[in-house]
C-alpha cells in the first residue's frame, strides 16, 4: 500500500547540503504494524514528514494507495492527508481551546460533512478509545493518556488508510505507554496500517515489524516473530 | 478497511452546502477567538468603535436638524407659492432694493389660474413694541389678511383670524402668536383685551395655535394684525416691504403656475428679455431642496473625514491579526496537517477580522446614537437626532470592507504557512 523507490531528501542550509534521506526503497503492506526507528539525526522526522505528505521528497517515487504522490499541489496533499492519513503526535497537538468531541470531528470539517454526521463520527471514534464519557471536556482538564487517546480518535475519525505516530508515548509515563501500545495493538487486530516512528526500543518491540534509519538510509528492515502483547489491558 | 462507509468525494452537487458548512465553522472559530481574547479584540475594535461612532452622532445630529427645519416648511405646503422681491449683489452696493407693488398682487389674483389663497404679507416696523399695562415684548408684526392662515396653514387656538371685513375696515384687531400672549403675561383667553402695538390700541381677537421652537427660536412669538391696518400704520405713502404668499391648487401644477407667474410679473415690471428678475417665486420645495443639499454636502464631508479614522482602525486590526497568525502558527499546522485546505484557513482568518471590524462598526453605531442623543439634550431646544437607515447600512458595510481589506494580509501569511515549519514553531 505504500511504495517508496529512490526516496532522497536534501535540505540546503546556507552553503551546505544536509541529506536526510539518501536512496530510500520501502514497501508496507496493508495490515502492518511497523516501527521506524533510529537516533537522533537519522533521517526518522523527514521520514515522517514524506510519508505523512506533510512534505515532498526532493528525489523518487511515492505511491500511497496507489497515487502518487510526487507533483501534487498543496491542495491535494491537503486531500490526500484528510482521507487517507491519522497522524498522532508526541505532544497530542490538540487545540485547546474546543473541546475533545469538536477536536475529533476537526478533519471531517474539511471533508464538507454537516455538523451533525461530524459530531456523531467523533463520539464514535471517541468510544472507540473509551472517552465516551468525556466528550464535552478541554483537553486541558484531561491526563496526559487521555489526550493521547483523543489524538488517537482524531486520527481513527476520517478512516484512513493508515496511521502515522509520532513518538506518541514520548510524553507518558511507562504504564500509560503501555495502555496507548494496547490501544495501537487493538486497532492493529481490526485491520488499520501503523507507522510508529519512535526511538525507544521498547516500544518498537511491540510491533510486527522494525525498520531501522541511520544517517538517512535503511540499514535494518526485520520481521520480529514475537511481538509484546497488550497485556489485557 | 471498511470501504462501504468511506465517504464520498465532494461531488459538484453539495459543494455548495459544503462551503454552506466550512463558512459556518469559520464564522464560529472566530468568534470562539474573539471570545477567547475579550478585552484584546475590544481594544482592537476600539478604532473603528470610535470612527463609526463619531460619523452616526455626526450625521445623526445633522439629519435631525434636517428632518426638523423640513417638517417646518412641510406645514408650509408642498403646493404653497411665495413671491419675493429680489436684489441683484450690485444693486444691493448701491442701496438699491426692489420691492413688489400693490398692483402685482392684483396680478396674480386676476390673471393666473389654477391659484387659491392669494395673500399679501408685509412686516411693518412699528416703533414701541408690544405693550400690555407694565409688561412689553418685541415680537414679529405681520399685516396680512384672512388668506394667511390657508396658505401658511396655521389657524387660532381661540377666537378668531382677521377677516376680509377686519381688513377692508382697517380695523385695530390682533391675533396674537401663544409666546407674544406668554411674554405679555396675558390670560390663556385673553379675547377682548386691548394692548398698544406701536403706541396704537388693538384689540385681541384671537390666539394662534402653538408651533413650538426651531433652533431655539420660537415660531410663535409674532402677532397679527389686518393688512390695510398695517399700511395705513406705516404710512401710506412709504414703500411696505411686501412678500406674496398663494397656493397651487394642482400639486402637478407647480412649475406652470410659476413660470405663468414670472412671465406676467416680467412684463408688470417691464424686464428687458436680457434683464435678471427684480423678484423670486420660491416654492417650498426650492426652499426644503436647498437645505437638504446643505445638509448632505456636510454630511458628505464629515463622512470622509471620519471614514479615515476607520483606515486607521483597520490599521489596528491588521496588526493584532498578525499577531493572531504568529500566536496560532502551531494551530496552523494541526488544522493542515488534518488536511485544512488554503482557502479555508485564508477564509478562517478573514472572516474573523471582518467579524471584529463588524462588531466594532455595531457597538460604534449604538454608541454614535447614544452620543448624538446626548448632545441634541445639551444643546438646548436642538431637535432629537435621527439615525437614517443609510448610515447604519453605510457604516456597517464600511467596517466589513475595512475589517476584509485589512484581513487579506494576516489571513494570506496563515494560509500560506508551511505545514511542517507550523507544526514545529514553539
Amino acid at each position: 500500500m505504500i511504495e517508496l523507490r529512490g526516496i532522497g531528501k536534501t535540505y540546503r542550509m546556507g552553503d551546505t547540503e544536509l541529506n536526510a534521506l539518501v536512496d530510500v526503497d520501502l514497501d508496507i503492506a496493508r495490515n502492518e504494524y511497523v516501527a521506524l526507528i533510529g537516533p537522533s539525526g537519522s533521517g526518522k522526522s523527514t521520514m515522517m514528514n514524506v510519508l505523512g505528505c506533510l512534505d515532498l521528497p526532493s528525489t523518487g517515487t511515492y505511491k500511497l494507495d496507489g497515487e502518487t504522490v510526487a507533483g501534487l499541489s498543496e491542495d491535494q496533499l491537503a486531500r490526500v492527508r484528510n482521507r487517507k492519513i491519522g497522524f498522532i503526535f508526541q505532544s497530542y497537538y490538540l487545540m485547546p481551546r474546543t473541546t475533545i468531541a469538536d477536536n475529533v470531528a476537526q478533519p471531517l470539517i474539511y471533508r464538507g460533512l454537516a455538523p451533525a454526521v461530524r459530531r456523531e463520527r467523533a463520539n464514535a471514534a471517541l468510544a472507540r478509545v473509551g472517552l465516551e464519557a468525556r466528550t464535552l471536556h478541554k483537553p486541558n482538564e484531561l491526563s496526559g493518556g487521555q489526550r493521547q487517546r483523543v489524538a488517537i480518535a482524531r486520527a481513527l475519525v476520517g478512516r484512513p488508510e493508515v496511521l502515522l505516530a509520532d513518538e506518541p508515548t514520548g510524553n507518558l509515563d511507562s504504564k500509560t505507554a503501555r495502555e496507548i501500545m494496547g490501544v495501537f495493538g487493538d486497532l492493529h487486530r481490526e485491520g488499520m496500517t501503523i507507522i510508529i516512528v519512535t526511538h525507544d526500543a521498547a516500544i518498537a518491540a511491540w510491533c510486527q515489524r522494525v525498520v531501522r534509519l541511520h544517517d538517512g538510509r535503511i540499514v535494518e528492515d526485520r520481521q520480529q516473530a514475537s511481538h509484546t502483547h497488550a497485556e489485557s489491558a | 478497511m471498511n470501504e462501504e462507509t468511506r465517504d464520498a468525494p465532494i461531488d459538484e452537487g453539495n459543494r455548495l452546502q459544503a462551503f454552506f458548512y466550512a463558512m459556518q465553522e469559520c464564522l464560529r472559530s472566530a468568534l470562539g477567538s474573539i471570545r477567547s481574547h475579550r478585552m484584546r479584540s475590544f481594544l482592537t475594535m476600539l478604532g473603528v468603535i470610535i470612527g463609526v461612532a463619531s460619523v452616526i452622532c455626526i450625521v445623526s445630529l445633522l439629519q435631525g436638524l434636517t428632518r426638523s427645519v423640513m417638517n417646518e416648511f412641510q406645514g408650509f405646503g408642498g403646493n404653497a407659492l411665495q413671491i419675493v422681491p429680489e436684489t441683484s449683489r450690485e444693486d444691493r452696493m448701491i442701496g438699491k432694493w426692489n420691492a413688489l407693488k400693490a398692483a402685482d398682487l392684483d396680478l396674480v389674483k386676476e390673471r393666473v389660474a389654477g391659484v387659491s389663497n392669494v395673500t399679501p404679507m408685509a412686516f411693518p416696523a412699528l416703533p414701541g413694541g408690544v405693550r400690555y399695562g407694565v409688561n412689553s415684548t418685541v415680537a414679529q408684526l405681520i399685516a396680512t389678511t384672512s388668506w394667511y392662515q390657508l396658505a401658511n396653514q396655521s389657524y387660532p387656538r381661540i377666537g378668531r383670524f382677521i377677516t376680509t371685513s377686519d381688513n377692508d375696515s382697517r380695523r385695530r384687531v390682533v391675533v396674537l402668536g401663544d409666546k407674544a400672549r406668554t411674554d405679555l403675561k396675558l390670560p390663556e383667553d385673553p379675547l377682548g383685551t386691548f394692548i398698544q402695538v406701536g403706541g396704537e390700541w388693538f384689540k385681541i381677537v384671537g390666539v394662534m395655535e402653538a408651533r413650538g421652537d426651531m433652533f431655539g427660536q420660537s415660531l410663535d412669538n409674532y402677532l397679527v394684525i389686518p393688512f390695510e391696518t398695517g399700511r395705513a400704520l406705516a404710512g401710506m405713502d412709504k414703500p411696505l416691504n411686501m412678500v406674496i404668499l398663494l397656493t397651487v391648487d394642482n400639486i402637478d401644477a407647480v412649475n406652470d403656475v410659476t413660470s405663468r407667474i414670472t412671465a406676467l410679473m416680467r412684463r408688470e415690471h417691464k424686464i428687458g428679455p436680457k434683464d435678471q428678475d427684480d423678484f423670486k417665486v420660491q416654492t417650498s420645495q426650492s426652499i426644503t431642496e436647498t437645505i437638504q443639499r446643505v445638509s448632505s454636502t456636510i454630511t458628505v464631508v464629515i463622512s470622509a473625514v471620519v471614514g479615515i479614522s476607520l483606515l486607521v482602525g483597520g490599521v489596528g486590526i491588521m496588526n493584532i491579526m498578525l499577531v493572531s497568525v504568529t500566536e496560532r502558527t502551531r494551530e496552523i499546522g494541526i488544522a493542515k496537517a488534518l488536511g485544512a485546505p488554503r482557502n479555508f484557513i485564508l477564509m478562517q482568518f478573514l472572516i474573523e477580522a471582518m467579524l471584529l471590524a463588524v462588531i466594532g462598526g455595531i457597538i460604534g453605531i449604538g454608541l454614535g446614537w447614544l452620543l448624538g442623543v446626548l448632545a441634541a439634550k445639551m444643546i438646548p431646544h436642538f431637535p432629537p437626532p435621527a439615525v437614517p437607515w443609510w448610515a447604519i447600512v453605510g457604516a456597517t458595510g464600511f467596517s466589513a470592507l475595512v475589517g476584509m481589506l485589512f484581513g487579506i494580509l494576516p489571513a494570506r501569511r496563515a494560509a500560506n504557512l508551511a505545514p511542517i515549519d507550523a507544526l514545529r514553531h514553539e
